[in-house]
């Protein structure tokens, strides 16, 4: 046991001293691996921004109902309580035309309104359905739309799946652009991890001469990668921080323009240890299959 | 404790290095390859080293077929074994105590165990007092004699040495002679290929002679 632990310190610390060896290509190396593990990470980081800001907002639908302009207040009331009533609508608000010029005017609107010699908005009747399915909004459109005191009738749902499907296309990115970087990433490390096992090429072949196991060669290497890609996913990070550092005061003032304050956040713990886990990981992957094969091919057997 | 039995080593592109080779070494022998250059002598230490493998033949040695042996198992069967090499393949980036030190850390041996049995070994070799040197700045014979240290550092049973002698002067190579000579006295099979008749004939033990690959009388 104590063998075994004075052996993987051994090792760290051969790993550590290439990394002495080299500083110069070793930062180039590791910023490499920083930006592409920045990628797909500040694209992620972005997407969750958005679904924050949009956040609050379920992709619930309504329908808005226009009743004719020369409906009096009381049918268009009757007609709200009688489509409450029915089963396949949750819910029913009815607004009416004074209530929607009031909401005009609370909006900031009153100079518009002021204008107006009379109240050119319709009665509104805004439908919360039970069902979201298609079809049944379909049926439930059609069936509103047959009212004789129906004008006009608008499903103002379009906009929020839109955004849904624009931020399902944007994780669909995220994941992609994942794979492609992390692939990137054990590729860079086979790669500088291949640059090394040729410069330590007598090293190898002595060890394995004198009976060093495949194991024994291997660990340094090993460590090496495994560290090359843990300091580059926390670079990737810092590079985000930075990132999200420069564009905080412009994010501000948009937040600003649409009255909103929106602050940007990072990566969170649970977040940040799997992305330093798994950039981790590669690095060790792909510093094992390029030894592996160096291995192979320096066998003399 | 080596026994190869009708081994023929053919190269890729058809050159032939052994042909149909018998030859049997017994534990504690003293034993000298001879022969011209490309004779063959290389090659057969390379053999039973399990370095190279024959393309015929049976090679065994301490009991385990080495021709046979899976890659998982050599490196374990290696450590049996103390390699000495002409261009005596010594690591310029460390220390002489830590090149010795290596073959005693790829077993798993640390700490001061391992520090007092690369002393001894050095001692044996009289190079105690240069551990903290670089191995470069040592002469040719001086880095034979860290190579053989080396390969005795963790007290193996056999010594496979290729021309040990070949790129030192007399006294040098009297030196190395003696020391190989005083381990085979505490009883290590040594295979020792030189093609330089008078060290061979100063001291004696079996000659095994090969030429174009085959042998010629032992």
């Amino acid at each position: 046991m104590k063998a075994w632990l004075t052996h993987h310190l051994h090792s760290l610390k051969i790993a550590a001293q290439r990394f002495r060896d080299a500083p110069l290509a070793t930062l180039f190396t590791i910023l490499v691996i920083g930006v592409a593990v920045a990628m797909p990470t500040s694209l992620y980081v972005l997407l969750s921004n958005l679904d924050r800001a949009a956040g609050g907002v379920k992709p619930q639908v309504e329908l808005t109902v226009f009743i004719k302009p020369d409906t009096p207040e009381r049918d268009s009331q009757a007609i709200a309580a009688s489509l409450a009533k029915q089963d396949d609508i949750a819910r029913v608000e009815f607004i009416s035309k004074a209530e929607g010029i009031k909401k005009l005017e609370a909006a900031g609107l009153s100079d518009i309104t002021a204008g107006l010699a009379e109240n050119p908005l319709p009665d509104t009747l805004v439908i919360t359905p039970r069902d979201n399915s298609p079809a049944a909004l379909d049926a439930l459109s059609s069936r509103l739309e047959s009212m004789d005191a129906t004008q006009r009738i608008v499903m103002d749902s379009d906009w929020i799946k839109r955004l849904t499907a624009l931020m399902d296309l944007g994780k669909n990115l995220v994941f992609l652009l994942a794979i492609l970087l992390g692939l990137a990433l054990a590729a860079i490390t086979a790669n500088t991890i291949r640059l090394q096992i040729y410069a330590q090429k007598d090293e190898i072949e002595v060890a394995q001469l004198i009976g060093a196991t495949d194991r024994f060669i291997r660990r340094p290497f090993l460590y090496y990668g495994g560290i090359q890609g843990l300091v580059g996913g926390i670079t990737g990070w810092l590079i985000i921080l930075l990132g999200a550092y420069f564009i905080e005061h412009s994010v501000a003032q948009v937040a600003a323009a649409y009255g909103a304050s929106f602050q940007l956040s990072g990566l969170s713990p649970t977040e940040l240890l799997p992305l330093l886990g798994l950039s981790t990981l590669l690095g060790w992957l792909g510093a094992y299959f390029s030894v592996n094969q160096a291995l192979r091919q320096f066998a003399s057997i | 404790m080596i026994e190869l039995s009708d081994v023929t080593k053919r190269y890729p592109g058809g050159h032939e290095a052994l042909t149909s080779l018998n030859l049997t070494i017994q534990q504690g022998e003293l034993v000298f390859l001879t022969g011209h250059s490309g004779a063959g002598k290389s090659t057969l230490l390379k053999l039973i080293a399990a370095i190279e493998r024959p393309t015929t033949g049976n090679i065994v040695v301490n009991g385990q077929n080495v021709g046979r042996m899976k890659r998982p198992a050599l490196p374990f069967f290696r450590r049996n074994i103390g390699l000495i090499f002409q261009d005596h393949k010594l690591l310029y980036d460390r220390s002489v105590f830590d090149n010795v030190l290596l073959p005693l850390h790829i077993q798993g041996m640390t700490g001061s165990d391992a520090a007092k049995r690369v002393r001894a070994a050095l001692d044996k070799v009289g190079l105690l007092r240069k551990e903290k040197t670089r191995p470069i700045t040592l002469s040719g014979g001086e880095q034979q004699r860290l190579c053989i240290a080396r390969a005795i550092v963790s007290r193996p049973a056999l010594v496979l040495a290729d021309e040990p002698t070949a790129n030192l002067d007399d006294a040098y190579a009297r030196d190395i002679m003696d020391m190989f000579r005083a381990f085979n006295e505490v009883g290590v099979t040594l295979v020792i290929s030189t093609h330089d008749q008078e060290l061979i004939r100063r001291y004696g033990g079996r000659s095994v002679h090969l030429a174009y690959g085959k042998l010629v009388a032992t």
